[in-house]
């Protein structure tokens, strides 16, 4: 008995054992390769030494560059909240037909490519787009607003192309609690925003971390919306290493900027998980 | 059975023809309930007869197409559910899972603007009451079924509501544990004379927690009544066959006269007996007759129609007989399992001296 335990969990491990693999060789591999390559000195990748790092992290507009990334990062994830939590809401109290339809609404720029999606935003904002257009048809403006290659230009288009990654976790967790919770407290005398700072925001934390989790990471390593709507002079940590790895062939440099990329957006994360494991304990009951 | 304290706390609460519509469907149909300051009233009847969305108007979770509900007179339809001071215990309790028990019990108070220490007093007050002192530390997913209900009860109980909402609330607790939670229930009603709708599909719980039943039935109420009253004498064909097993045995009216009805069995037997109002005096009757009223005898009688004996079966301290009449109908018959006597086959079938048989007419 104890011994078919034994193998059967033996069993259940080489189960895994083609994914470790591939896992091994296309993600863990490239990554000590890259580790690798940054402790050289030249492109030609021949010496070996630290002067890519200390040059990387002795000029300070890189400290703006990692900064600057991040901030976009924090930004995105508090217009997504902003709008994607109250579109949350709105979708518990909708009839199960409804949720349907706004659901695929919800789903469907998953549906299309980045690239469409950004010049699809170029559309809008650019000088004579429809933003533009429309406000100064409205009267409301008499030049054109310059939104292409700014970051609030940037951080809009974001804001749509990250949302399904926020608002996917957020419905996910918020459909999941009880229903009655919101009447008992309605009951016990509660109002309506006390109901939702106390009952529902808590306990709908762990979707909430989740969402901003998963936009902070894509939106700050999101290097066709960053360099199509920002441009150039918009400079953010994934054209930096596309710069140093495509346009100078300074492969080290490259894989510092990429290592930065990496340590930098994880910790983040890392911090962001740690907080949403402590919220999320109450629910996972 | 009037025997809760008359507080001077207690409301009444008066339920004036309640419609609810979900789309085109009328969950609730016209109900008009009067509820006595103190007392406990038990919505009771099979799951989809409107018995939880009138709750949830009481409540204001659900709002009326048409029709009044009164606090003590005053109508309340216009307030939003959390000005109503209606406490509600939830089938699955609902309590928050992310607070304390204690947390749970303060959140009405807070909510009410309640100051520090009063709500510490009534917090511990509660705890106390419902016997969960020890644990107000405890999340509620570190309590038992039955620990948690009593939260629930400490949490609702805590903002002295002026009504108290019961839905199913010891559904989900095991047999032994709903008996010792109705009692307790009860019991805490009565200190505190609230007045009480209980929502159940369970007529044993109905008939023992509550002081009256409204028996509802496709969005009306069929009978608003004593437990007794519904147990002896249902008006309704419905109301007979939810509550408790009966007996129907068809027959035909042959005369009425000075309210007793001659009613000639399909079975073949003659009975007089009480005629409802309204009975045609001519044309198809069901009898209803609990199994406990009929009983079994050795020897023929003109009120005696004779029957095949089946099955018998002991349950608990009864015998229940089962047994075929002539006309192809099977009926059970219990009597208390020492008294059936040896002997004789007795394949003789009657009511027994202290019946309550009802009479419905049958359409046919």
């Amino acid at each position: 008995m104890k011994e078919g335990g034994k193998l059967s969990l033996f069993r259940e491990w080489q189960l895994a054992v083609p994914l470790a693999l591939a896992f091994a060789a296309l993600f863990l591999a490239p990554l000590l390769l890259l580790v690798g390559v940054s402790f050289y000195n030249d492109e030609k990748i021949t010496q070996p030494g630290f002067a890519s790092w200390l040059k990387f992290y002795g000029d300070p507009f890189n400290y703006k560059v990692i900064g600057d990334t991040l901030l976009l990062g924090a930004k995105t994830v508090c217009t997504t909240v902003l709008i994607g939590y109250p579109l949350a809401l709105v979708y518990l109290d909708l009839s199960a037909r409804l949720q349907k339809v706004l659901l695929f609404v919800i789903v469907m720029p998953l549906l299309l490519s980045v690239v469409v999606r950004t010049f699809a935003w170029i559309v809008v904002l650019g000088r004579e787009g429809v933003v533009n257009s429309v406000l100064m048809g409205l009267g409301v403006i008499s030049e054109p607003l310059k939104l292409l290659q700014t970051e609030l230009g940037l951080v809009i288009s974001l804001t749509q192309i990250e949302m399904p990654l926020m608002l996917l976790p957020l419905i996910s967790v918020m459909s999941r609690l009880d229903p009655n919770l919101r009447d008992a407290s309605a009951a016990l005398g509660a109002s309506r925003w006390r109901t939702l700072f106390t009952v529902i925001v808590p306990l709908s934390m762990p979707g909430l971390i989740a969402g901003c989790l998963l936009v902070f990471a894509s939106s700050t390593t999101a290097f066709i919306s960053q360099t199509v709507i920002g441009g150039v002079r918009l400079i953010y940590l994934p054209l930096v290493i596309w710069q140093q790895s495509l346009v100078v062939y300074h492969w080290p440099l490259a894989a510092v900027a990429s290592l930065s990329l990496v340590v930098s957006v994880l910790s983040v994360v890392a911090a962001l998980s740690w907080a949403g494991r402590r919220s999320g304990g109450y629910v996972n009951g | 059975m009037q025997t809760a304290p008359r507080d001077k706390a207690a409301r009444t609460l008066d339920i004036e023809d309640v419609t609810v519509r979900y789309g085109a469907a009328l969950a609730v149909d016209g109900v008009s309930l009067s509820i006595e300051p103190g007392e406990v009233v038990a919505l009771l009847g099979p799951s989809g007869c409107g018995k939880t969305t009138l709750l949830r108007v009481v409540a204001g979770f659900v709002r009326q197409a048409s029709g009044r509900v009164r606090v003590d007179g005053a109508p309340i339809d216009h307030l939003p559910a959390n000005q109503r001071n209606i406490g509600i215990v939830f089938q699955n309790y609902a309590l928050f899972p992310h607070m304390t028990v204690a947390e749970n019990v303060a959140y009405g108070l807070r909510a009410r603007g309640a100051r520090g220490p009063e709500i510490a007093a009534k917090v511990n007050r509660f705890l106390e009451t419902v016997q969960l002192g020890g644990f107000r530390d405890r999340l509620p997913r570190q309590l038992s079924g039955g620990q948690q209900q009593r939260v629930a009860l400490a949490r609702a109980l805590a903002v002295e509501p002026s009504i108290l909402l019961l839905d199913e609330p010891f559904a989900a607790l095991d047999r032994n544990l709903r008996l010792d939670m109705q009692i307790e229930v009860k019991r805490l009603q009565r200190t505190l004379g609230l007045t009480t709708i209980l929502v159940t599909h369970d007529q044993d719980e109905a008939m023992s927690v509550a002081d009256r039943i409204a028996v509802m039935n496709r969005g009306k109420v069929e009978q608003f009544d004593s437990p007794v009253a519904i147990y002896d004498s249902p008006r309704t064909l419905f109301v007979n066959g939810f509550i408790g097993s009966s007996n129907l045995l068809a027959g035909k009216v042959a005369a009425i006269d000075g309210g007793m009805a001659t009613v000639a069995l399909d079975a073949g037997a003659v009975l007089r007996l009480p005629a409802p109002s309204g009975l045609p005096e001519s044309g198809g009757v069901l009898l209803s007759v609990r199994p406990e009223q009929l009983i079994l005898s050795a020897i023929p009688g003109p009120e005696l129609w004779r029957v095949e004996p089946g099955l018998s079966l002991p349950l608990g301290g009864q015998l229940v007989h089962e047994a075929r009449t002539a006309d192809g109908t099977t009926i059970k018959i219990a009597e208390p399992r020492l008294a059936a006597p040896k002997g004789l086959p007795r394949v003789y079938c009657g009511l027994s001296p202290d019946a309550r048989p009802s009479l419905f007419p049958r359409s046919t």
